[in-house]
């Protein structure tokens, strides 16, 4: 341990020392300011006059007094089974009241990179109980896939929905919920938290939290500390971990805060060019090992700014992650929860989960057809707008009318209304039968005589 | 640096560590030469020298690396080692075997560890093709090794290695470090040799690509196809098909050897070639698709100056192949993590960032990796070939960006990828206005004397009928489609036909993932001759109602998926034929 009272400049969440010593690049430091108190952070750069520190509470009342002592070891992380029902703060530290942690091991929070010839395929479907994802956007157990959304949109409760409801079909084990606030009101967190101890999630859950009103920078090691404790209880006590990280966004914008402050050449939009690199070391802690039971699921949720997908932020995202969800303000509008607008959402595991044996056979081909029929029908909408209905064919006006249908009876439904899949896909051939035959093109005869013959049955008998 | 004596093993001093690039003071190295940096002996390279500093990328981890650490030069630029064993294998990005990696040091990637690309202790059956006093040439083949059921690997003296046999084993096992042959000037050739990543293989000539690579998907092979020897470019937004395609490429394409380069993307998808590639079989050959393959894998979450390092390992070992006569076809996902790690690395350098912060040389770099496609006369006087075929992530799926600027400039085969086609699940998402191929009209020949003398003529039909049915929409979005005359209602039919039975194609269904060109040509055809007679039909006043209610019409609709596709399309030929005349005689 080297200890140093040499700081030249203060800037942004930044500090800059000088006449050090063989700092280490990535050091965990701890600064003692002149009242005592005691703040963290890391080398962002070393040489041999010079090191660059981010302090992850912020640099507010540090000045050139200030004590700055290098650990000459990375930041790691303290994580033990006793975590389990327990809420700490963004840096960890135990907020619920109750005892600190008594660590099992001590983890370097940035983690190592899977090998990835160890990785083993995810291949296990996770039921949400949500149709617009069970159906038609399918979740995996190891995979990534973040929510897209926007200010003021629901996605809070639909995580929750996800977070309570998620089962593995055929399996017993239930998920560990590990929960992660980054920059989020306090009275989002309390929302949050409440749901989970009514729900009785938060026995099986850690929740960390970092606030709006939390230092900014600390949001730079939350999701680190978070994946870290995740890879611990997935890997060591092969459980299953499911990850709910938001907003992703203010993650970001804490990286450009950095960026600027070192004064870097900015990339897109004043984020860092590194950016890819940095999210892509959080999102691609997610995943199973093979000869391991546990796995890593993440549901990372981000709110676009100005709704735009292409904002770096989004993108890069996108980029990384194994597909997303996206929650659109125009089925918001139209009073539809969940408002998840399934075209431009991708999950691009989901074909290895589903099917024969795992769902249901016919699950790819009816996803497939209606996307195909509600891409159609969100077209034909377009041109009603312009040349009204009238000028519509017949078999255009049933196209029409499914995209209606599709969103009020398929992706519509409670916030507590918990679908199994064979009720999702059912629900998916019962809209569907209302379209012209041959005009489904994406399922086999077969499948239509079998799915669609045997609920044309069923409506026979009931009238 | 003094006066050209290799310094081996001399030590430096680390200055400053910043992510992955150090500098160091002291250190007598060439550029491009790989040093071990730091107590863990972390790899290396050497990417600038400014007075008496030395810049050094890392391609490890360099975390609590600090000024004062040793940096020792080890006199060899960063290099691959080439020889048999590398098919069916996985590589980092500086060619670490990652199932030897993980024998070490468990499921994670851990720094330092030294293992080296071809297997030291393995025994190969040599065959020698030369006698004691025969003279080699440079990158001529001794003999060869059978490194799988299909491939005969010819163990080539190097490129810079000529002159007489003084000695040459017998036949017989054999391992990577035994001597095979010695030649008069002192020089000896093992089974396996280096070289440095950076500096292209040389060849006796480079010829004009005239054979298309066979893909078996529709849209490539007849609309826009590539040529063995030649370039492709597949840019598009995130979840647009990139990496499907380059997979199924990867899977499909009629060569000899496939180089398979993930580039700072998804772990899961290289696991994903990994399983898969071995259950599925070389339609050609019969074996594994694994043994033609060599996977490079350096994940969005391994270390950015390896990511670097990842193409120019990919393709020297495409090269390396192509020297013994093969056709290559290397797959680079995603060109564009390439760029960015370039990026990456200039601005630590601090250096005058060119446009979007990448370096000046970001288009020169480009240029020299695609430049080292084509198809040549080998030194050894083979003709081999290797095909590049990059994907492109460009922000915001914008293609003004500079990665696709640059790429486009130099690629001839573009596949432009379209997030409106993904989005409504239309695979392959290649826009078919878009898109285009430079390599064509040289391949039209081929083409024509190989599968149809019509290919060219009903390619052009079916292109135009496309072209057509955009300026239509245009009209419809307007009008209304009912307010067209019949005939462009059909022309909107056809064009949708086109679009749903021809362009798509389902890489997850097994015979329509994969169609032969003759298959491709007689489904397209199938759909042109639907298309003329129907407008002979119309001429002569039959309702458009009733064509798109024939028989034939819908058939069409699912014979690609059909085991038996020959015969049903014949079958269908005829309902046609039939069909039309009924309607006419009515
Ligand atoms: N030919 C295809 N057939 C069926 N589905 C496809 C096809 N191509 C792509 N898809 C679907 O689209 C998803 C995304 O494709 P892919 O992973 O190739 O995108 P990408 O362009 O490589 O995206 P990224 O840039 O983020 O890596 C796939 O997971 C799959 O669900
Ligand atoms: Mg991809």
């Amino acid at each position: 341990m080297k200890e140093y009272k040499t700081i030249t400049s203060v800037k942004g969440p930044l500090i800059f020392l000088e006449r050090v010593k063989n700092i280490g690049y990535g050091e965990f430091v701890k600064i003692t300011l002149s009242d005592g108190s005691i703040k963290r952070g890391q080398v962002l750069e070393t040489s041999e006059n010079k090191v660059v520190v981010q302090i992850f509470e912020g640099t507010r009342n540090i000045d050139k007094n200030a004590y700055v002592k290098f650990y000459g070891d990375v930041l790691k992380f303290p994580v033990s089974y006793d975590m389990l029902g327990r809420v700490f703060s963004g840096s960890g530290d135990p907020l619920d009241g109750g005892p600190k942690v008594v660590p099992e091991a001590r983890l370097d929070i940035n983690g190592l990179p899977i090998n990835p010839y160890k990785r083993s395929p995810p291949q296990e479907f996770i039921q949400t109980g949500v149709s617009a994802i069970d159906g038609m956007n399918s979740l995996i157990r190891g995979q990534k896939l973040p929510i897209f959304s926007g200010s003021g949109l629901p996605h809070n409760e639909l995580a929750l929905q996800i977070a309570r409801q998620a089962t593995v079909l055929d399996c017993t084990e239930s998920f560990v919920v590990i929960f992660v606030a980054m920059g989020i009101t306090e009275e989002e967190a309390k929302y949050f938290i409440s749901d989970f101890e009514k729900t009785g999630a938060l026995e099986r859950g850690i929740v960390f939290l970092n606030l709006a009103s939390d230092p900014s920078i600390e949001r730079i090691i939350v999701p680190r500390i978070a994946l870290t404790t995740a890879e611990f209880f997935a890997f060591n006590y092969n459980m299953h971990v499911l990850v709910i990280m938001t907003d992703m966004t203010n993650y970001c914008e804490a990286l450009r805060e950095i960026g600027s402050a070192r004064e870097e050449v900015p990339g897109r939009r004043g984020y860092p060019g590194y950016m890819y690199t940095d999210l892509a070391s959080i999102y691609e802690r997610a995943g199973k090992i093979e000869g391991k039971n546990g796995s890593v699921t993440q549901v990372p949720i981000l709110t676009m700014p100005g709704d735009d997908i292409t904002h770096p932020i989004p993108d890069l995202s996108g980029y990384i992650t194994e597909g997303q969800i996206i929650v659109s303000r125009d089925l918001q509008r139209k009073g539809i929860y969940p408002p998840i607008d399934v075209l431009p959402s991708l999950s691009r595991l989901m074909s290895k989960g589903i099917g024969k044996g795992k769902t249901r056979e016919d699950h790819k081909s009816v996803s497939d057809q209606l996307y195909a029929a509600y891409a159609e029908g969100k077209d034909l909408r377009g041109i009603v707008s312009i040349v009204g209905k009238e000028s519509l064919s017949k078999s255009d006006k049933l196209f029409l009318d499914f995209a209606d249908d599709f969103e009020k009876n398929y992706i519509a439904q409670k916030s507590n209304e918990n679908r199994e899949i064979q009720t999702t896909l059912d629900i998916g051939w019962r809209i569907l039968s209302k379209l012209p035959e041959e005009k489904l093109l994406r399922v086999s005869d077969e499948l239509i005589e079998k799915y669609i013959g045997s609920f044309r049955d069923a409506q026979n008998k009931a009238y | 640096m003094t006066s050209g004596v290799i310094n081996l093993g001399s030590k430096g001093t680390v200055y400053r560590v910043s992510g992955p690039v150090v500098v160091a003071t002291n250190v007598d190295a060439k550029i491009n030469e790989l040093v071990r940096v730091g107590n863990k002996g972390l790899f290396g390279e050497v990417i600038e020298i400014d007075h008496d500093k030395t810049i050094i990328q890392v391609y490890e981890d360099t975390s609590l690396l600090k000024p004062g650490d040793e940096v020792i030069t080890t006199g060899m630029p960063l290099s691959v080692e080439l020889g048999p064993g590398l098919l069916g294998s996985i590589y980092d990005g500086v060619q670490r075997p990652l199932p030897k990696l993980s024998e070490q040091m468990g499921e994670f990637i851990k720094r330092g560890a030294e293992v080296p690309g071809i297997d030291r202790e393995k025994k190969w059956e040599f065959f020698p093709l030369k006698k004691k006093g025969n003279r080699i040439n440079l990158g001529e083949s001794i003999g060869y090794v059978n490194e799988n059921e299909h491939t005969k690997h010819f163990i080539m003296s190097p490129p810079n290695i000529q002159g007489e046999i003084i000695d040459i084993v017998e036949q017989g096992k054999y391992t990577a470090e035994d001597i095979l042959c010695r030649l008069d000037n002192g020089t000896v050739i093992k089974m396996y040799q280096r070289w440095p990543v950076k500096v292209p293989r040389p060849f006796k000539d480079k010829m004009i690509p005239n054979a298309p690579l066979v893909t078996g998907k529709r849209i490539m092979d007849v609309l826009f196809p590539l040529a063995k020897g030649g370039t492709a470019a597949i840019p598009g937004p995130f979840g647009s098909g990139k990496t499907v395609i380059q997979q199924q490429l990867a899977k499909w394409s009629d060569t000899k050897v496939v180089v398979y380069i993930g580039c700072g993307e998804r772990g899961n998808e290289m696991i994903d070639v990994l399983t898969e590639f071995p259950k599925l079989v070389d339609p050609v050959t019969g074996s594994p698709l694994m043994d033609r393959t060599v996977l490079i894998a350096n994940t969005s979450n391994m270390p950015v100056a390896a990511r670097e390092a990842s193409i120019y390992t990919g393709i020297t070992i495409a090269e390396y192949y192509r020297d013994m006569g093969y056709d290559v076809a290397l797959m680079a996902d995603s060109t564009s993590r390439w760029a960015e790690a370039m990026r990456e690395i200039s601005s630590r350098l601090e250096e005058m960032p060119g446009e979007e912060g990448y370096p000046a040389y970001l288009s020169s770099r480009l240029s020299s990796f695609y430049e080292r496609a084509g198809i040549v006369v080998t030194l050894g006087g083979k003709i081999g070939s290797v095909t590049i075929i990059g994907a492109v992530s460009p922000p915001g799926g914008d293609f003004s960006e500079p990665v696709v600027q640059n790429t486009l400039r130099i690629t001839k085969t573009f596949w432009a990828l379209d997030s409106n086609l993904s989005q409504k699940r239309h695979f392959p998402s290649i826009n078919w206005l878009e898109s285009y191929s430079l390599y064509y009209d040289s391949l039209k020949e081929w083409f024509e004397s190989k599968i149809s003398i019509d290919w060219d003529r009903t390619r052009t039909e079916a292109m135009k009928i496309l072209q057509k049915e955009a300026e239509l929409q245009e009209i419809v979005q307007l009008v209304g489609a009912d307010a067209l005359p019949s005939d462009q209602q059909f022309i909107l039919d056809v064009a949708r036909m086109l679009r749903e039975i021809f362009l798509q194609q389902d890489s997850y269904h097994e015979v329509d993932e994969f169609h032969s060109l003759k298959r491709q040509f007689s489904l397209l055809n199938a759909i042109i001759r639907f298309s003329r007679l129907g407008n002979n039909a119309i001429k002569s006043g039959i309702e458009i109602d009733k064509l798109l209610k024939l028989e034939s019409r819908a058939e069409l609709s699912k014979v690609r998926y059909r085991k038996d596709f020959e015969r049903k399309i014949g079958l269908i030929n005829e309902t046609m034929s039939k069909e039309f005349k009924a309607l006419l005689g009515e």
